[in-house]
């Protein structure tokens, strides 16, 4: 497989250094970005990002709202939530919203990883059937099939 | 505090004296100006009425009193026209006309004489021996020798009797006579003085040199105000009565009715004492100012307990008031807290997070070649092992400290009742100790397993293990916590057997802010949340209450409609 390729936003600089060292460590090609904007932005530049690691509680715009443009901009593109306490309730209004999962911080690095691989493999799933579909269609156009 | 007391006080004195005063102004004002205003026209329309009945006694009884002496004079000037004066010197017949005078008027006339111009008696008929007798010196007999009639004053005379005369002159034989007529003072008098009324009112009657004619009933000094008054000024004689009202010495009101007689030559007096006269109007004053006095003390006192009542109740509203708004404030005070808790714990969140994200960073190097042969590297990942489970100690206490801050976590989830009421237990085993309080369990076996929110319910539950522990605080107890199934629900009793709640709070213990506790110790709001809570998962929440033996709360909750209860063991 692929090395899955992450997007880490997170508006705590030091947190998503660390992190990306350690995601990096692990096999995943990892962007960053510090706001929601910012993660939109890289997201247009890296199309075939898999999964977004997204927190939700940022200034500015905040998870939720990068959420639901992602999902709207790159429908394929996994997000994996992550929340403190308080914000248990908006990481399940952000599943409601189309979130592949979410996690609590500060979480267990294996943990993610796991969530990061499920999504990945969904999404890459996703793209394969897209794939054949589409595959089909243009056979079916040729009279092939 | 006292301070704040004392100005409260005085603001409810003050509100009081206000209130008390605009009542008592309100009520007492119109009544004294209506009683005043009617008893001052009572007592000008009963003056004039007690002082037109006074005249027109006093007038009647001028005329009464004229007209005797004109119907004297007039029976004497009969007798002189229609007897001829021989006739009338005979003795004999001056007797018999005497009788017949005395038969026909009774004893008013005294005597009958005949006087030549001298001044000697020749005839006289009367049981006074006053033959003979000179009367050339009285000053009657020269004032009757002036005109052709006359009517004497009372005096003594040679009788030493008071009495007075009608002399009447006729010219016979070419001399002067007169002929006298003495009429009885005592019959004269009887005119006068049976004019009474009243205790002090008596009628007299005064000479132009201001003696008596008439005999008063008290003693009175005649030659002085106002009699002096009335005889110095006839013009003044309205109608023939005058009516006026002095002091007398000993300082007691007096009307005079005065009224000229006998061609101003006397007067008739009439006095009576004010007070006396207006004895009625007396009377009238004093029930009057009676009945406003009590209608005055009654409404001081009403005004006193209304406007008193009115201000226990203002203060009791205010009292009220001041709870609540404390209650409000202690209530905002704690959700400020707790938003307060949940950012610091939020704050506090993301650099632990980073700690243990760069502790794993660190572990993850470790793994590489270069460390793998270093001494301490057995010492290293303690250490990093350490600082995992210190910053997941501090996620928990992050996590409580926001779930104390935030709405509580309304999931549903398979809960087992009983393990949820043993880990309270063990939860509250502490202040049941310092509380000296016992706890006793009694839970049925093999509950069902309940689907409904886990926190809700411990929630529910340590709200009232607390309250029956805060109830039992001061003097110890037991407690008892049971479980069992019932149709359908799981019933939980909290039973404690502190002082119990009073029959009048029973009905109000669930409303929100309604707290017996000190202000600051409750919120008031535990049970409300309980009730609201329980009524949310189709249970219900019932009390039983008795003062001095305990209180049980019962709570029920619905089984989950589908699964038949299991028979799993825990």
């Amino acid at each position: 497989m692929m090395k899955p390729l992450v997007l880490l936003v997170d508006d705590e600089v030091p947190f998503v250094e660390t992190m990306t060292k350690r995601l990096e460590k692990r096999d995943l090609i990892v962007n960053t970005a510090s706001s929601g904007q910012e993660a939109l932005e890289v997201l247009d530049k890296s199309r075939n990002t898999d999964v977004v690691i997204l927190d939700v509680k940022m200034p500015g715009m905040d998870g939720i709202e990068t959420l639901g443009k992602i999902k709207k901009s790159f429908p394929l593109t996994e997000v994996v939530m992550l929340t403190g306490h308080a914000t248990v309730e908006s990481a399940i209004e952000g599943m409601k919203n189309g979130a592949y999962d979410y996690l609590m911080k500060p979480c267990d690095i294996e943990q993610l990883m796991l969530k990061v691989q499920e999504a990945t493999q969904k999404k890459r799933n996703h793209e394969e059937k897209i794939r054949e579909a589409k595959v089909r269609e243009a056979m079916s156009r040729h009279g092939l099939a | 505090m006292n301070q704040d007391k004392d100005t409260h006080n005085g603001y409810y004195y003050s509100l009081t004296r206000n209130m008390l005063l605009v009542i008592i102004l309100v009520a007492i004002t119109p009544m004294i100006v209506v009683s005043s205003i009617i008893l001052y026209q009572f007592d000008i329309s009963y003056h004039e009425k007690v002082q037109a009945h006074l005249e027109e006694l006093v007038l009647k009884h001028k005329q009464q009193i004229d007209s005797f002496l004109r119907q004297r004079l007039g029976d004497i000037r009969l007798l002189t026209s229609t007897f001829s004066l021989e006739e009338l010197r005979n003795e004999s017949f001056l007797r018999d006309r005497l009788e017949l005078l005395q038969q026909i008027y009774g004893p008013v006339f005294v005597d009958l004489g005949i006087i030549n111009s001298r001044g000697i008696q020749v005839a006289y008929a009367g049981p006074f021996k006053l033959g003979q007798a000179h009367y050339s010196d009285a000053k009657w007999f020269q004032m009757a020798m002036k005109s052709d009639y006359y009517k004497s004053d009372v005096f003594l005379g040679l009788r030493g009797l008071p009495h007075f005369i009608i002399a009447v002159k006729e010219n016979c034989c070419g001399e002067e006579w007169i002929f006298r007529a003495t009429i009885d003072f005592v019959a004269f008098n009887n005119l006068v003085e049976n004019i009474r009324i009243g205790e002090t009112g008596f009628a007299f009657i005064l000479n132009r040199k201001g003696e008596f004619q008439t005999k008063p009933l008290f003693d009175l000094i005649p030659n002085k105000e106002p009699y002096t008054d009335f005889l110095g000024d006839s013009d003044k004689f309205k109608g023939g009565v005058r009516i006026i009202e002095r002091d007398d010495e000993s300082g007691n009101r007096v009307i005079y009715v005065g009224a000229l007689l006998k061609h101003g030559e006397w007067l008739l007096v009439y006095q009576q004492k004010a007070s006396d006269a207006f004895s009625d109007l007396r009377r009238t004053l004093r029930v009057t100012i009676a009945i406003v006095v009590l209608a005055g003390i009654c409404i001081v006192v009403i005004a006193f307990i209304i406007s008193r009542r009115m201000v226990n109740r203002v203060a009791e509203a205010d009292r009220e008031k001041e709870m609540i708004t404390e209650q409000v404030v202690e209530t905002g005070k704690l959700a400020s807290v707790g938003e307060l808790a949940s950012g610091i714990a939020h704050e506090i969140n993301n650099p632990v997070a980073i700690m243990v994200e760069e502790a794993g960073w660190i572990e993850d190097l470790l793994e590489e070649e270069e460390f793998r042969e270093g001494k301490n590297l057995d010492e290293f990942k303690r250490a990093l092992e350490q600082i995992r489970t210190q910053g997941r100690r501090c996620k928990e206490i992050t996590h409580k400290l926001l779930s104390f801050a935030r709405k509580t976590d309304s999931r549903i989830q398979n809960v087992q009742l009983n393990d949820l009421v043993e880990e309270l237990i063990a939860l509250s085993a502490q202040r049941a100790k310092f509380a000296n309080v016992d706890i006793n369990v009694n839970l049925q076996e093999n509950l069902p397993i309940l689907h409904v929110s886990q926190t809700e319910l411990q929630q529910i539950l340590l709200n009232l293990i607390n309250n029956a522990l805060d109830a039992m605080e001061k003097t110890g107890g037991n407690l008892a916590i049971s479980t069992h199934l019932e149709e359908g629900h799981i019933i939980v009793g909290v039973a404690d057997n502190g002082p119990g709640i009073p029959e009048s709070n029973i009905a109000r213990i669930f409303d929100p802010f309604f707290t017996t506790k000190p202000v600051g110790k409750g919120t008031g709001l535990g049970l409300s949340i309980c009730y609201g809570i329980i009524k949310k998962m189709g249970g219900d929440i019932v009390v039983r209450s008795k003062v001095n033996s305990g209180t049980t709360f019962s709570v029920k909750i619905p089984l989950p409609e589908e699964k038949m209860p299991k028979q799993s063991t825990t």
